[in-house]
């Protein structure tokens, strides 16, 4: 039993400089594996809707008729899935968190530009079934 | 004789984090009987196992609490990975056990914080929140979440901690440790904690034992029940005994916490040092079909997790038991006949995580 146990470190602490960040002067502390928010480039998406499929919030719709790709952020739980997934790594996770809003601002909606490439055409084989002389 | 009235304590109040409701009959002063309701954050998350594939529930068994997420995950992964007949590879049983402990000292130290907080010790709530941050930022640093992890996964873990890192990790440590003794000395020692908690809100051993109590409540009244002894992930191959006080008092169930904390931290250096090099996970093949309950000792004690499958991508069932629920019985039993100020401080003993417990 004892009395003042925390004096010592209640002393240190304010001769020490502050222990938290004077966020936003000073920019929140991040990792390269922090998850902030996810972003898309609407250049490589194929939408092969597999990120819609696994979102685990029901975030991401993927039309593919009108090629669009849209995020709810207010449902979206950041879990890194869809990332993931994504089989051409067109979707990728940021370290900063989305802004903070005031009233709902309606799902995000990326048109997605990717053009298909066209195929080279096929060689049609030769009437002698390949074989040249 | 004076007359008995009835006080509600919460589902709002000041020291209570998440919502939970008690009928408090008084006489004058003293508490005679605590009558508790629950339901207020239930939010259906057992139903979403049969609209979810079962290697995308994990995201949701995790989001059950804020606080133990990565044993939520773990649980579950490991109820699956049972089911299936998964073998995991040992560096994914090593590497759960590590985020195990980092996430087992966040949650205590919160606890502490709160503790201290409701007995009014604010500069020690700060003090423990301060130490609590050390563990946040290595979670976010290996895991990239800070209090919902991510990286458990059905067959193993998402992602791998290099060896480098683990080293920073494990020698951080020494100096985690030491403000920790520190913090541990004034929750241990300081007369005006000492007066607040010792002696208040006794459970018996027996009480503890047949009532069901699980985690630190139990521990803190000397029943040595700690399910990590039963070698689930790597905590087989680790030295390890629970932590055990025999009072039963506030002062015991917070002291209990309080040496886990250290114990956490030498379980780290005990796995990072025994950790093996290999895979990180196994690809599961086919679907879960069968059933089976899975154990895990979260911060606050017992966690089950029951599933059943049926062959197909979808789970037909999952039910999950959260040591809240068993530890209500308990708390109410400590709450007959203490005085209302400290009614407070005997809530909080029990580490209520309601959002957990309602699921």
């Amino acid at each position: 039993m004892a009395f003042f146990e925390m004096a010592k470190t209640a002393i240190l602490t304010t001769l020490k400089r502050p222990s938290t960040r004077r966020y936003p002067a000073v920019p929140a502390k991040v990792t390269p594996l922090s998850r902030g928010k996810v972003v898309i480039d609407p250049a490589r998406c194929i939408s092969c809707g597999m990120c819609m499929k696994k979102c685990p919030s029901g975030a991401i719709c993927v039309v593919k008729d009108e090629k669009t790709w849209s995020i709810d952020r207010l449902k979206c739980v950041v879990c890194n899935c869809c990332v993931d997934v994504c089989p051409v790594h067109c979707l990728t996770m940021e370290t900063g968190y989305s802004p903070s809003m005031t009233r709902h601002q309606g799902v995000e909606v990326i048109p997605i530009t990717y053009v298909k490439p066209e195929r080279p055409p096929r060689k049609e084989p030769d009437e002698k079934g390949g074989q040249d002389s | 004789m004076s007359r008995r009235i009835i006080v509600p304590f919460g589902p709002q109040h000041p020291v209570l984090p998440e919502p939970i409701h008690l009928d408090l009959v008084l006489q004058d002063e003293r508490v005679v009987e605590a009558i508790p309701s629950i339901g207020y954050v239930h939010r259906g998350l057992e139903t979403l196992v049969a609209k979810r594939e079962f290697p995308e529930y994990v995201y949701i068994a995790e989001r059950t609490c804020g606080i133990c997420s990565f044993i939520h995950g773990m649980t579950y992964c490991q109820a699956v990975e049972q089911v299936m007949n998964l073998e995991v590879p040992d560096r994914a049983l090593f590497l759960r056990t590590i985020w195990s402990e980092y996430s087992r000292m966040h949650s205590h130290l919160l606890w502490l914080g709160l503790f201290a907080d409701a007995l009014g010790f604010e500069n020690l709530f700060m003090a423990s929140w301060k130490l609590r941050e050390f563990v946040l930022d290595v979670l976010e640093e290996t895991t990239g979440g800070r209090v919902i992890q991510g990286s458990c996964k059905v067959g193993g873990v998402r992602r791998d901690i290099p060896g480098e890192t683990l080293d920073r990790m494990v020698s951080d440590l020494s100096c985690f440790e030491r403000d920790l003794k520190e913090l541990a000395h004034v929750f241990l020692r300081d007369e005006s904690i000492i007066a607040r908690t010792r002696g208040v809100g006794v459970l018996s051993r027996d009480d503890a034992y047949y009532m069901g109590a699980m985690g630190p409540t139990a521990r803190g009244s000397g029943v040595a029940i700690d399910l990590r002894e039963t070698g689930y992930a790597a905590y087989g191959k680790m030295n390890f005994r629970p932590v055990v006080e025999m009072d039963g008092d506030c002062y015991s169930r917070c002291a209990v916490r309080m040496k886990e904390v250290i114990a956490s931290v030498d379980l780290i250096r005990q796995a990072a040092g025994k950790i093996p090099e290999g895979e990180i996970e196994v690809k599961p093949k086919g679907n879960p079909d069968g059933e089976c309950f899975s154990r895990a000792e979260q911060p606050r004690g017992e966690l089950v997790h029951y599933i059943k499958g049926d062959g197909s991508r979808h789970l037909v069932r999952s039910r999950i038991r959260t040591p809240t629920l068993t530890n209500l019985p308990p708390l109410v039993k400590m709450l007959g006949g203490c005085e209302l100020a400290d009614v407070p401080v005997i809530v909080l003993s029990i580490d209520p995580c309601i959002g957990c417990m309602e699921r």
